[in-house]
């Protein structure tokens, strides 16, 4: 039985750019004068492009947007930064209104686009449930009657009668989060509010969102995290520049948006391609980089742990005895994590021949956490002399994985390297 | 963007969201659902302003006691302007406390949209709670400092002053509707305006304070020159502060037609400054 809860219906969010006005009347009109005079604007930032320019320019944050959710659907809506998907959140949840279109809703819509909204530092945790639960749209006998249950699962018990400006800022975040949790609506509207707390409370979120999903309730989802999107969705939207790429099941919708990367303007390149160059110049250099799985087949989606096979592809205008290939992975902010060479490294001699040549290197069980990455390469003859080198070559990105199975999957802001390990302890 | 769905369509919908909403649809009944979120706000308002002060609540009943201290000096004392024969401070007491009442509504809710952008940047609900809240909260200041005039007003009874409460006292929940009303649709009007231009807010600041001196706050209306009666005439503070004065001095200008000009004007400004504001509320968050 499929039973709609949302249907949006062609709706379109238009930003106007440079029109904006500077904040005052004043600077305003002294915008208004420079331009009667066809001087350049006055406010506008050097090197920026000039306002006056802009005007009357405008940008379709969501361009024809329509969707339906079902009943009991968890939905995961997926984008890179800037196709739409927080302004289709505001619109969703009320905070502005689009520009045309409709969107039609059945049920109370409870949206959680920031935990601990209208928070007061001065007021005690008791309080602040009481009033973020009022915010959030509950009857105060509502908090009233779940009391216990919110402050049980924040884990404060302790304080609840302190003002939270004294609670350190993991205790806020799961009071706040307790609150939202309890919130009950029809329709859970969430935008990556989850990357909050330490990986104990990470889990028990999940755990809450899984919950709700499963309890009939309908779940929008928004996230960079593909895995906590897969893990808690069916299906999901792609928005791309603003309108709807992609809508199917979720796992369909997450490889459509990991094949496609943008590069320089309007192509696109499948995620596994590191690098392409198609001019051919008559030196030695490498032409592509690419990711593959074991059996050769390109690798859109590498975790934490997988077994990968880079493969170069290069070019040479003479034949060279004694080469080498060599890799090198960094993080971003340049600092070398990973060099690997065929020679000196692996003892493999490699004579690279005229023309066109293809090395791979393959790295079992990947230890980089989830993040991006620079990828660099060349070829060299060996304590001699670099034939080619580009160590800023591409970047790649690691989906984060749950290797340690503890509810957080390591990601490159807490450690670039996850390696097998066991404890032994002696009490 | 058709506004032209069939009823029959769009019954079975809880809540549609579409560009512009007609400008009669003014939302009170959302309003009310969240009267809880209300009683919320003014005790967050009244617990977080003096928390962390040594004489918490009495800095409600100081300020108007200063104010009226430095207006006897200075008006009564010094400049001597005429109080209609009534003792001085009771006098100044009774424009200070009313006015502080009309002017903190107005100059706090004229901020609604620009000091709580990151709030309403973030969750939903009806707008108009907040700048309600403000009112309600100024309210509970104005009981405190009320009770403290009427302590003050039986110390000069008793002292055998020329003070007499009238049955014009009975006009006094009217009275606070007026000024609440008043201090409102004005607040929000501002409110509105300012999400684009800032300029406006500096004017508040010192218009309200100008808009002081062209009521009869620190002189009676049976003071000013026959030329210039009409400027208080068409002020609708005027006989609201008259009013008081006649109902808790015994000496003032009150008359029902003036507080009934009063009244149609709050509904008038109340009335624009509700449809401003729910037109502004729902894109500002764009432009603020």
């Amino acid at each position: 039985m499929t039973k709609p809860v949302i249907s949006v219906e062609h709706l379109t969010k238009q930003y106007d750019l440079g029109v904006i006005g500077t904040g005052t009347i004043s600077r305003d009109l002294n915008r208004w004068w420079a331009r009667v005079r066809k001087q350049p604007d006055p406010y506008t930032r050097i090197g920026q492009k000039d306002a006056f320019e802009r005007i009357g320019e405008t940008i379709l944050a969501l361009d024809d947007v329509s969707f339906t959710v079902q009943q009991g659907e968890a939905l995961g809506i997926i984008g890179r930064n800037g196709a739409g998907k927080s302004t289709l959140l505001k619109i969703l949840s009320r905070v502005t209104a689009p520009t045309s279109g409709v969107v039609k809703v059945k049920g109370r819509i409870g949206s959680l686009l920031e935990v601990g909204t209208g928070f007061h530092p001065e007021l005690t945790g008791r309080e602040n449930v009481y009033l973020n639960g009022a915010i959030l749209g509950m009857k105060k006998e509502e908090v009233t009657r779940k009391f216990d249950e919110i402050v049980d699962f924040s884990g404060v018990e302790k304080f609840i009668d302190t003002p939270v400006k004294r609670y350190s800022s993991g205790m806020y975040v799961r009071l706040a989060f307790a609150v939202a949790a309890h919130l009950d609506p029809e329709i859970l509207i969430v935008d990556e509010v989850l990357a909050v707390g330490d990986a104990e409370f990470q889990k028990k979120c999940l755990g809450k969102m899984g919950d709700v999903a499963t309890e009939g309730r309908t779940v929008l989802f928004v996230s960079h995290n593909m895995a906590a999107v897969e893990q808690l969705c069916q299906n999901g939207i792609l928005l791309q520049d603003g309108r709807v790429t992609k809508a199917s099941t979720i796992e369909n919708v997450v490889n459509e948006y990991l094949k496609k990367i943008p590069v320089r303007g309007q192509d696109v390149l499948p995620h596994s391609v590191i690098f392409q160059n198609n001019e051919i110049s008559d030196d030695i250099h490498v032409t592509s980089v690419e990711i593959e799985d074991l059996s050769g087949k390109p690798k859109n989606l590498v975790f934490t742990w997988d077994d990968v096979v880079l493969s170069i592809k290069y070019y040479s205008n003479r034949t060279i005895k004694n080469g080498s290939l060599v890799i090198k992975i960094s993080d971003h902010f340049g600092k070398s994590l990973i060099l690997l060479s065929s020679q000196p490294d692996s003892k493999i001699p490699m004579t690279i021949k005229e023309g066109f040549g293809e090395g791979k290197c393959i790295i079992r069980n990947i230890p980089l956490t989830g993040g991006d990455y620079i990828f660099g390469c060349g070829l060299a003859v060996p304590n001699r002399e670099w034939l080619w080198w580009n160590e800023n070559l591409g970047t790649f990105s690691i989906e984060a994985k749950d290797v340690f199975e503890s509810g957080l999957a390591p990601k490159n802001t807490r450690s670039l390297i996850a390696v097998p390990h066991d404890w032994k302890l002696i009490p | 963007m058709t506004q032209t769905q069939t009823t029959t369509e769009n019954d079975s919908w809880d809540l549609i969201i579409t560009a512009r909403k007609k400008w009669w649809d003014l939302q009170l009944r959302d309003v009310w659902h969240y009267r809880d979120l209300i009683g919320m706000f003014v005790r967050r308002d009244f617990v977080s302003r003096y928390k962390q002060t040594i004489l918490g609540p009495l800095w409600f009943i100081i300020q108007p006691l200063l104010t009226s201290l430095v207006f006897t000096v200075i008006f009564g004392n010094i400049a001597q302007l005429p109080t209609d024969g009534l003792p001085q401070m009771l006098f100044y007491m009774s424009g200070n406390i009313l006015w502080g009442y009309f002017s903190s509504c107005l100059t706090s809710t004229s901020t609604t949209f620009t000091s709580n952008a990151h709030l309403f940047g973030k969750v939903y609900f009806p707008r108009l709670v907040m700048p309600i809240s403000i009112v309600i909260s100024n309210l509970i200041t104005f009981a405190i400092q009320f009770a403290f005039f009427l302590a003050y007003f039986a110390f000069f009874a008793l002292r055998g002053s020329d003070v007499r409460l009238t049955s014009w006292a009975f006009a006094l929940p009217i009275l606070l509707v007026l000024m609440a009303g008043l201090g409102l649709g004005f607040g929000i009007i501002i409110s509105s305006m300012t999400t684009k231009y800032r300029d406006l807010q500096y004017l508040v600041g010192f218009g309200v304070g100008l808009w002081m001196y062209a009521t009869p706050v620190i002189y009676p209306v049976s003071s000013i020159p026959e030329k210039w009666r009409w400027v208080a005439n068409v002020n609708p503070v005027t006989p609201i502060i008259e009013t008081f004065r006649a109902a808790f001095l015994g000496a003032g200008d009150a008359s029902w037609p003036r507080l009934a000009y009063s009244f149609g004007f709050m509904l008038v400004v109340l009335l624009i400054g509700v449809v401003i504001f729910n037109r502004v509320e729902k894109t500002f968050i764009d432009t603020v």
